[in-house]
């Protein structure tokens, strides 16, 4: 069974507190990505049901909202999550090239994660960053202006970190 | 000031009809009824916020009211536009609407298995009728269709997903009808499916109702006994004492046995009084029934190609607001699903008809 | 140089700090505002001529004035801060760097709509604004700019951010109040609109970042102060986002009176195209837009000077025009491929599809393989044909204006780039290694070589 510690309770409460009484289940997604954050990186079924409980929401109403949004990992997922942006602006600068050569970096296709657990490759749509293109995200941050020299900068990075 | 309702004047396809204010134009067709009602595969005048979603039933309003003459400038969802005093719609008389309805149809069709000739819902199917109406001769799709994980919803209820067109009516079943849902719309998109997620079973009482309100044969009832072709039983209004719905249903016969029990129908293919689990599920023997005489099945089904007796025509207004022209038949849905073929007359076939049934019609041809 | 309205201050260290912001004459709009009637605020706006700058144009004061007022009903205003369009990323960059310009503008406009909590609706991306903008609301609020009893005036308010969870329609305005609401992003089926029925159910105005924060410098100088910058109905100051092939990819603020030309090739802007290579195309207002050659961008079809305004860059309609848009203005170099980008744009807009209608569901996944098909040299000139009927039999039949979107791009590719289409199909193996390069017509100019 998951359950939030109590300090994420209280944000939990924090932010059912943002929304009128009665319109808790505003609070879904907010309690989905915390919920993802907390759970190891994906939602699992028991996940989603708890965040169901703590809204007083039928477990469906979060597996559909879950499953709509693109955050949200419905499937393990590596410790590192590089979802690199392939819309037309990003695409105008190479971005076709980033990809293949993390591909090749990695070892893995589109969709793929690590047999280390370490890496997972996504592709994605326009992320808003189309100025600095190419970029991926990671994480909660993004990565823009990448070469070939800065993707190999960024998967020593993530290699280091322990 | 008075409680009475208004009413206004709305002209469709050249017929006018005076009608309560907040009818949408949809309903207010239907009124009128025959060949300028248009066809809805979303809308369920007794489910909440239905409606909006197929497009099927777009149609063109070239006239706004009589205080603002002014056309609307995109087609609109006939299900979910109210009508104006003076307004002044387009249905079958507007070229644009058949255009762009053979286009919906077109789309609705684009990932449907045509599978008609090993479908439950065959005979009964609003999507083969509207195939037939206004579709295409054949599809110009040459892409894989999409597949789904297969995916089970228990004991009563079977659901083939690549049938479904997402009207959402068995989701605002579940929603309007049951104590909570459990099955809804999953992932988004050309992704998206009606699912449970987590295998679950629905049975919730009531729960069976989205069988008679899904168009097309997504949803159907596992406990119909022999997979009959409808058309080979022979419904009966029946009743019996029921504690928790009306007990008013439809049951399917084949002599004394009782294949399946659906809801009532009415002219439009809606139900009209929701029946519960029980009666719908686990009454299968005529001596559990009180049966009050043959069902009138409405033209709205293409089981009425058979042979029901009784059958009141609407009158067919078509060549009359037309132009004097013969509605145009654009897609042969027969062609493509080998079912139904209109060339075969089923009363006489003995036994269960099936896909070569029509192929050795056809080469008799 | 042109006026900055918003920008001006983008620059200056720490302004991201309420006591930097406050210093530089920050916040003194909302004590303007809050000595006014909030029915006075909305006559400034509509006198500023201000559009929405969150894709449609529409006039903001206008849409404020259509907020209905029942008894006992709140009223909500919600900031659309999804910024999801192609080629678009203004809202983010107001966002990051001046923060409380925004929640200056929110607090004038919740005063002047009557919304006591008033929710900031970002795309779920941008997860480490969300930081900067909590941040910004708790400091305007340590002094009184937020929270009970603002400056003494008796209104009440509070700021919530709220993450979206990444989908695209969740920009529309139907599909975020419903998003908002913890639902799915299916847009709803209007009427009701939202200055009715919006957010549970209440009369609701949604606007765009860019839109709100404009709202500061309209308070500053009077409705018809700002309506003198620019021209004809573009009047104040637009954020646009420039990228693709250009030099210096960002964004900048314009006043609208600059020409298309000036834009993309003077060094205040965009700098020109790199590596001496010649404009192709531009979509000038985001990936939904019109795509033009590079002879219809810089001249409209009766041969005047383009503008980087509302009514110039829709001059022709969209025959031989585009749109404003979003302000995302992506940039296509001779090297470009017309079939791949537009290919690309079909993916996203199946992608990012809610599904809830059939013309869109369906139509974006099979024009999106149609393209793939002759992007990849296997398509037939019935291909290109079907293409086209499938966009028209998409456009204006759906629930919301994405169908429309999607639609669009393709339209205009297959409008203005026949050649190019054709050209992958006869050529198939040729153009898997090979651009056909710069369209015949968009030679003739000779510009920029
Ligand atoms: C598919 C779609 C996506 C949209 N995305 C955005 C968006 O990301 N940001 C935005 O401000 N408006 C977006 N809009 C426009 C909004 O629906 C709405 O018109 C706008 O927020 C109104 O604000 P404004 O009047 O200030 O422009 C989108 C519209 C559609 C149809
Ligand atoms: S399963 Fe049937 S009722 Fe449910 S959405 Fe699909 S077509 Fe409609
Ligand atoms: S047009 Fe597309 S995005 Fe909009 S409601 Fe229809 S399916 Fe959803
Ligand atoms: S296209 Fe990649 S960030 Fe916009
Ligand atoms: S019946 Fe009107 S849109 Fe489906």
């Amino acid at each position: 069974m998951v359950k939030f510690s109590d300090d994420k309770l209280k944000e939990v409460q924090s932010m059912i507190d943002r929304y009128p009484e009665g319109k808790q289940k505003s609070a879904l997604i907010p309690l989905l990505h915390l919920a993802q954050e907390e759970f190891g990186g994906w939602l699992k079924p028991d996940t989603m049901d708890y965040v169901a409980s703590l809204l007083t929401i039928d477990p469906i109403e979060a597996y559909e909202v879950a499953t709509f949004y693109s955050m949200f990992n419905l499937k393990p997922v590596g410790k590192h999550v590089f979802e690199v942006c392939h819309t037309g602006p990003c695409m105008l600068n190479g971005s076709d090239n980033i990809l293949d050569y993390i591909k090749s970096t990695l070892g893995i296709e589109v969709g793929q994660t690590t047999s280390d657990g370490m890496f997972t490759l996504k592709t994605v749509e326009c992320l808003g960053a189309c100025g600095y293109a190419p970029m991926m995200q990671m994480g909660m941050n993004y990565r823009e202006h990448l070469t070939k020299e800065r993707v190999d900068a960024i998967i020593d990075e993530c290699r280091n970190e322990k | 000031m008075s409680e009475e309702v208004k009413t206004v004047k709305v002209t469709i396809d050249n017929i006018t009809i005076d009608v309560p204010q907040g009818t949408s134009i949809l309903n207010a067709a239907r009124m009128i009824g025959g060949d300028v009602t248009p066809p809805a595969m979303c809308y369920y005048s007794k489910l909440k916020g239905s409606g909006g979603k197929c497009r099927t039933c777009l149609v063109e309003v070239s006239k706004g009211s009589e205080a603002d003459p002014r056309p609307m400038p995109k087609l609109v969802a006939s299900c979910r536009t109210g009508v104006m005093d003076g307004m002044e719609v387009k249905n079958i008389t507007s070229p644009r609407v058949t255009d762009a309805r053979n286009g919906v149809v077109e789309f609705l069709l684009l990932n449907h298995p045509l599978d008609c000739p090993v479908c439950d819902q065959a005979g009964e199917c609003h999507l083969q009728d509207l195939g037939y109406m206004h579709g295409k001769e054949a599809t110009r799709y040459e892409f894989k269709r999409r597949t789904f994980d297969k995916h089970e919803l228990g004991p009563y209820i079977q659901l083939h997903m690549t049938r479904c067109i997402l009207c959402y009516r068995c989701v605002y079943v579940a929603d309007q009808l049951t104590d909570s849902r459990v099955h809804g719309v999953l992932s988004r998109g050309d992704h998206s499916e009606i699912a449970t997620y987590i295998e679950k079973s629905l049975d919730n009482n009531f729960i069976g109702n989205v069988i008679d309100v899904c168009p097309v044969g997504a949803l159907t009832d596992k406990t119909f006994r022999f997979k009959n072709r409808v058309w080979f039983t022979k419904p009966q209004n029946a009743h019996r004492d029921c504690s928790c719905c009306s007990g008013k249903v439809t049951i399917w016969q084949r002599g004394e046995e009782v294949l399946r029990v659906t809801a009532r129908k009415d002219q439009w293919g809606e139900v009209e009084e929701w029946i519960c689990n029980e009666c719908r599920f686990e009454k299968k023997s005529a001596s559990d029934w009180v049966i009050e005489g043959p069902t009138h099945v409405s033209r709205h089904s293409v089981i009425s190609q058979g042979h029901y007796e009784n059958m009141k025509k609407p009158k067919e207004i078509f060549s009359a607001v037309h132009d004097g022209r013969s509605p145009k038949l654009l897609m042969d849905i027969h062609s493509v699903s080998e079912v139904n073929d209109p060339s075969v007359d089923l009363s006489k076939i003995n036994g269960s008809a099936s896909s070569d049934t029509f192929k050795l019609s056809r080469k008799k041809q | 140089m042109a006026k900055k309205l918003l920008l001006e201050k983008a620059h200056i260290e720490g302004i991201r700090h309420f006591d930097v912001y406050r210093k530089e004459g920050g916040y003194a709009a909302v004590e303007t505002a809050l000595k006014m009637d909030p029915a006075a605020i909305v006559e400034e706006v509509k006198k500023s001529g201000l559009r929405g700058r969150g894709g449609a144009g529409f006039a903001t004061g206008l849409k404020w004035s259509f907020l209905a007022k029942p008894e006992g009903v709140p009223r909500y205003l919600v900031c659309n801060a999804d910024e999801s369009e192609p080629g678009t990323f203004k809202d983010r960059y107001l966002m990051e760097f001046l923060p409380h310009l925004l929640i200056e503008g929110l607090i004038i406009s919740s005063f002047a709509l009557g919304s006591n909590r008033t929710y900031i609706y970002i795309r779920g991306e941008y997860a480490w604004i969300v930081g900067i903008l909590e941040q910004a609301i708790a400091e305007a609020k340590l002094h009184g700019f937020l929270g009970k009893n603002i400056l003494g005036s008796g209104f009440d308010c509070e700021i919530y951010v709220q993450r979206g969870a990444g989908a695209y329609i969740c920009g529309e305005e139907t599909a975020l109040i419903e998003s908002l609401e913890g639902k799915r992003g299916n847009p709803r089926i209007k009427p009701p609109f939202p200055a009715i029925k919006g957010l549970w159910d209440c009369p609701t105005v949604v606007n765009n970042v860019e839109t709100l924060a404009a709202v500061v410098p309209i308070i500053n100088m009077g409705g018809e102060e700002y309506a003198k910058i620019g021209v004809g109905r573009s009047t104040g100051t637009k954020l646009l986002s420039a990228c693709g092939n250009i030099n210096k990819p960002g964004v900048y603020e314009i006043d609208m009176t600059i020409s298309v030309e000036e834009f993309i090739y003077s060094d205040e802007y965009c700098g020109g195209i790199p590596n001496g290579k010649k404009l192709k195309a531009c979509i000038p207002g985001g990936s939904s837009v019109p795509i033009l050659p590079a002879n219809l961008l810089l001249k409209t079809a009766k041969g005047e000077t383009r503008y980087m305004n509302y009514e110039s860059l829709s001059d022709g309609g969209f025959a031989t025009g585009s749109m404003m848009g979003s302000g995302g203005f992506i940039v296509l170099d001779e090297d470009q491929c017309i079939v791949k980008h537009t290919y690309t744009l079909a993916r996203f807009y199946r992608h990012e599809s809610c599904g809830q209608c059939s013309p869109c569901r369906e139509g974006t996944g099979w024009m999106e393989k149609i393209l793939q098909k002759i992007d990849t040299g296997k398509g037939t000139i019935a291909d290109i044909d079907l293409l086209w009927d499938i966009q028209r039999k998409i456009e204006g039949n759906t629930i919301c204006p994405l169908g429309d979107a999607a639609a669009w791009p393709v339209a205009a590719a297959i409008r203005h780039f026949r050649d190019e289409f054709e050209w992958h199909v006869n050529n198939p193996t040729k153009c898997l290694t090979q651009n056909y390069g710069l369209a015949k017509y968009a030679d003739a100019l000779g510009l920029s070589a």
